[in-house]
């Protein structure tokens, strides 16, 4: 007879599916086991080591996120013992490399090591700081890659590689000189990158941004509104981060499919179009070649005039109206009412054959 | 879709066609190479451009272009003569089987081959890789459906897919990638000149009769009216009067912008509503300023048929409304009392009119959207179609003559051109090229060729080569690329000042009229 396979987590007892690991089985069941490098839906690399948790019978502690469950497993996820070396663990981070300036950095409140420091109380100082040995790269039009603050948790080579398959960067040098690299270590904007900037959206600190991230407002100083990206016909559920009557940034909704947070260059970089000074404001209206300002009140009235005119001439199938791919579902309802209802013919289309 | 997007993970075989992922669909390009690197998904690539997809798939088929209705009539062959179809499937939910396996008896591998140049042994393999899978999924984009025989093209497809029961499955399935945010949602809305929202015809007596109560109008127009790829050149012959244009940007999207510039210059009157002033408001009377995507509340409908919220989240620049207010406010004037408070209360009132959208709200799609069909409140919506039956019952198989584009190569104009669009820039450029990064990442136009054909037609990479058409010339920089097969040349459409659409033919598929964007014949000259 087969046992069901069973856990135990600080005294509990969950079922489990071979294979799952115990992270996967803790969060399953709401048991908060704090993580850094982990990444849903990418192989667990077990590089950060935040997870650690006690295992019964193990002589070390254990990553959760790369130990799968076993039968009648044993696991403590709290102890003096946990928090000492998540302390230790967080302390080297935040001496290795720049992490003290979160009153400058962009990534202040989105920051998954400010983070932990803040639950664990850790402040850098006990160890000397390790300076950085890689230049900051910024010689793209999208994306700032600060090795100063790099953990080498290799999120952003998992994005580029698990999640895009991009197969952009990697580890490169190892060891004491770890640098996430491209092929030949070029900057970006001459590699393979394509930059759908997923390895901004999964940096838990702010060794990647976006380029403009020092004009913008940080992310936790804006507010978030769900939306969908309106450029191809994917779909990309996306956040719109607005502060001061001005989207400042656009990140992908990690909850949500069909993109479950990933984006492209457009989707993510482009939306410099919204608040484009070249944006029209006021209806027009061509005069002699030449258009001139005019009141909503004229302009509507001219259009309803002059259609009138040439259906009451014409016909109603001399007018035709094209409706749009671009606009909502209840606009392109209303556009095509008024052509049926209103101007009485069948002559709407749009560019869906273009 | 007949799938959603999730699928592909779940296809053992994907077979991708005239869709060039990675540039277009970023997104679902990297569905597909996840499937190829992770699970273990076999990918079959036809395309005439060697695309990066190229470099994830196990068969990469090189067709000249213009020649789908063979290669895939050719499938249908070898698949039939190896007996690797689907019986079962073809027995219960399928008719005229007899009549497609006729058609594609003259299609043998060899024959094939003369026509699309793909080897006869490269064929046989696809097929069999095709047909022997539990679950295929077909993706395809404007590569099939932009020819004179693009509704050719997407039956063919649809043949091959009944042929191995391969719908109506969780990872198969026939698959469109839809180019724009809400392409999907104008069709379902009824901005097409046969139907009502929803497919419901125009001529069905019925649906008049509804659409007239629940608009309280009478003399609702029972006559089929034209497409855009009509409305154009009518203007030209004086039938079309007025235009009323929305969001589009025609005289950079459409085929031979020459003409198309001439047709509309001819119109009595243009109403332009748009973000910006593009080429096509230029030549207005008068110019509406309407409202973008993050200014306003709403719903898009994905390629997966899927609804999804769009939500205001700043206010627009001046005075600009939203589309649907400045249509209302023209109504009324013409006499017609068109009020909504929101759009929320329009989208009530097509859940009201559109049997597929009637179980869709506000409230059930705040947080994730639905697929339609979705008929009732209660209903989950359909991820998958066609699982239990066709929309007319049994799926009907369509016997397929192969027809070549509609221009060919000479003498003089050699080349051939296919068009399409780059990765970093979106359509007629209106909204991408206001980005200073993306302009930066793609400054110009560029003509992608390859090394041979360079050489032959003495251009060289970097150097700014005239191309043209029998409709129009344009300047572009050389790029000599390994995407570029000899023979044939690629153009991105987005760039005004070097307009690839002064080159393409007009020439119409005649049921679906659209233009054959991907061929027209060029030369390229130094």
């Amino acid at each position: 007879m087969n046992k069901p396979n069973i856990i135990v987590i600080n005294g509990q007892e969950y079922l489990f599916t071979p294979g799952e690991t115990i992270l996967t089985v803790a969060r399953r069941n709401n048991v908060d086991i704090p993580t850094l490098c982990h990444m849903k839906n990418a192989t667990p690399t077990g590089a950060c080591r935040m997870c650690v948790v006690e295992v019964q019978g193990a002589r070390s502690l254990m990553a959760a996120c790369t130990v799968p469950a076993g039968p009648n497993m044993v696991v403590r996820t709290e102890s003096e013992l946990i928090a000492k070396a998540r302390r230790m663990i967080i302390e080297l981070m935040l001496t290795s490399g720049n992490h003290e300036d979160c009153l400058v950095c962009p990534a202040t409140g989105d920051c998954r090591l400010q983070e932990l420091a803040y639950k664990y109380q850790i402040k850098a100082g006990r160890f000397p700081k390790t300076k950085s040995r890689y230049d900051l790269e910024a010689v793209n039009p999208f994306i700032i890659r600060n090795f100063s603050k790099c953990l080498a948790c290799g999120r952003c080579v998992q994005a580029c590689n698990e999640v895009q398959v991009n197969t952009a960067i990697d580890f490169g040098y190892r060891g004491a000189r770890t640098k996430i690299i491209t092929k030949g270590d070029r900057t970006l904007k001459d590699s393979d990158c394509v930059f759908c900037g997923e390895c901004i959206q999964v940096c838990p600190v702010g060794a990647l941004i976006p380029k403009d991230a020092y004009k913008k407002a940080r992310i936790c100083d804006t507010k978030s509104v769900r939306s969908t990206c309106t450029y191809c016909g994917v779909g990309c559920q996306v956040n719109l981060h607005v502060k001061n009557n001005e989207v400042q940034h656009i990140t992908g909704r990690g909850d949500a499919a069909p993109n479950f947070g990933s984006l492209c260059v457009k989707g993510r970089f482009g939306f410099d179009f919204i608040a484009a000074k070249e944006r029209l404001k006021t209806p027009l209206i061509k005069e002699n070649g030449a258009f001139r300002e005019a009141s909503w009140d004229e302009a509507i009235g001219l259009v309803a005039e002059r259609l009138s005119a040439i259906k009451a001439k014409h016909g109603a199938d001399s007018l035709g109206v094209l409706t749009s791919a671009r606009i909502s579902n209840e606009e392109n309802y209303v556009v095509q009412k008024f052509a049926r209802a209103v101007l009485k013919t069948n002559n709407v289309d749009h560019c869906a054959r273009l | 879709m007949t799938n959603p997007i999730a699928d592909m993970e779940k296809a053992e075989v994907i077979l991708l066609t005239g869709t060039n992922t990675t540039e277009n669909h970023p997104v679902i390009a990297a569905y597909i190479k996840r499937a190829v690197q992770f699970k273990g998904t076999k990918l079959i690539v036809v395309d005439p451009r060697r695309i990066k997809m190229a470099a994830f798939a196990e068969q990469w088929l090189r067709p000249y272009p213009g020649t789908d209705v063979a290669w895939l009539n050719g499938l249908m062959h070898v698949i039939i003569k190896e007996n690797l179809h689907d019986k079962e499937f073809i027995a219960n939910r399928c008719e005229d089987f007899e009549a497609l396996a006729k058609s594609v008896e003259a299609f043998t591998p060899e024959y094939v081959q003369n026509l699309t140049g793909i080897p006869a042994q490269d064929l046989i393999q696809a097929a069999r890789l095709y047909a022997g899978a539990k679950v295929a999924s077909i993706v395809y984009c404007m590569g099939i459906t932009q020819h004179v025989s693009g509704t050719d093209n997407v039956k063919a497809l649809a043949n091959l897919a009944m042929l191995c029961g391969h719908l109506g499955v969780e990872g198969g399935g026939v698959n469109p990638l839809r180019g724009q945010n809400n392409v999907q949602g104008a069709c379902d809305m009824g901005g097409l000149p046969n139907v009502f929202t929803g497919y419901q015809p125009v001529t069905d007596g019925a649906n008049v009769k509804k659409m007239e109560e629940a608009w309280q109008v009478t003399g609702l127009s029972t006559k089929v009216g034209l497409t855009v790829t009509e409305m154009i050149p009518k203007a030209h012959s004086g039938e079309i009067k007025a235009l009323y244009i929305v969001g589009e940007n025609p005289l950079i999207s459409d085929a031979d912008v020459n003409h198309v510039e001439k047709s509309i210059a001819h119109l009595d009157f243009l109403v332009v509503q748009d973000i910006f002033m593009t080429e096509t408001a230029q030549m207005a009377h008068v110019v509406l300023p309407s409202l973008c995507f993050a200014e306003k509340d709403g719903t898009f409908s994905n390629t997966e048929r899927k609804v999804q919220r769009i939500r205001k989240a700043v206010d627009g620049p001046g005075s600009a409304k939203t589309d649907w207010e400045i249509i209302c406010a023209i109504s009324r004037k013409m006499g017609y009392a068109m009020n909504y408070a929101s759009s929320r209360e329009i989208f009530e009132e097509i859940a009201r009119v559109t049997p597929s959208y009637g179980g869709i709200t506000y409230e059930r799609i705040e947080h994730e959207g639905l697929h339609w069909p979705c008929p009732t409140k209660d209903h989950p919506g359909t991820k998958i179609l066609h699982t239990a039956q066709f929309t007319r019952g049994k799926g009907k198989f369509h016997a397929i003559a192969f027809v070549p584009p509609a221009e060919k190569t000479d003498a003089e104009y050699p080349l051939i051109l296919t068009t399409g669009r780059v990765l970093y820039h979106y359509h007629t450029g209106t909204m991408t090229r206001k980005s200073e990064g993306l302009n930066e990442r793609a400054p110009e136009c560029f003509i992608e060729m390859a090394k041979a054909d360079a050489e032959k037609y003495g251009v060289k990479a970097g150097a700014v080569a005239t191309i043209a058409s029998r409709r129009g010339e344009i300047k572009a920089k050389v790029k000599i690329s390994e995407t570029a097969v000899a023979g044939t040349v690629f153009l991105p459409f987005h760039f005004v000042e070097a307009s690839a659409n002064k080159l393409t033919n007009a020439a119409l598929d005649p049921i679906s009229k659209i233009p054959e964007f991907k061929v027209c014949a060029v030369k390229v000259l130094a």
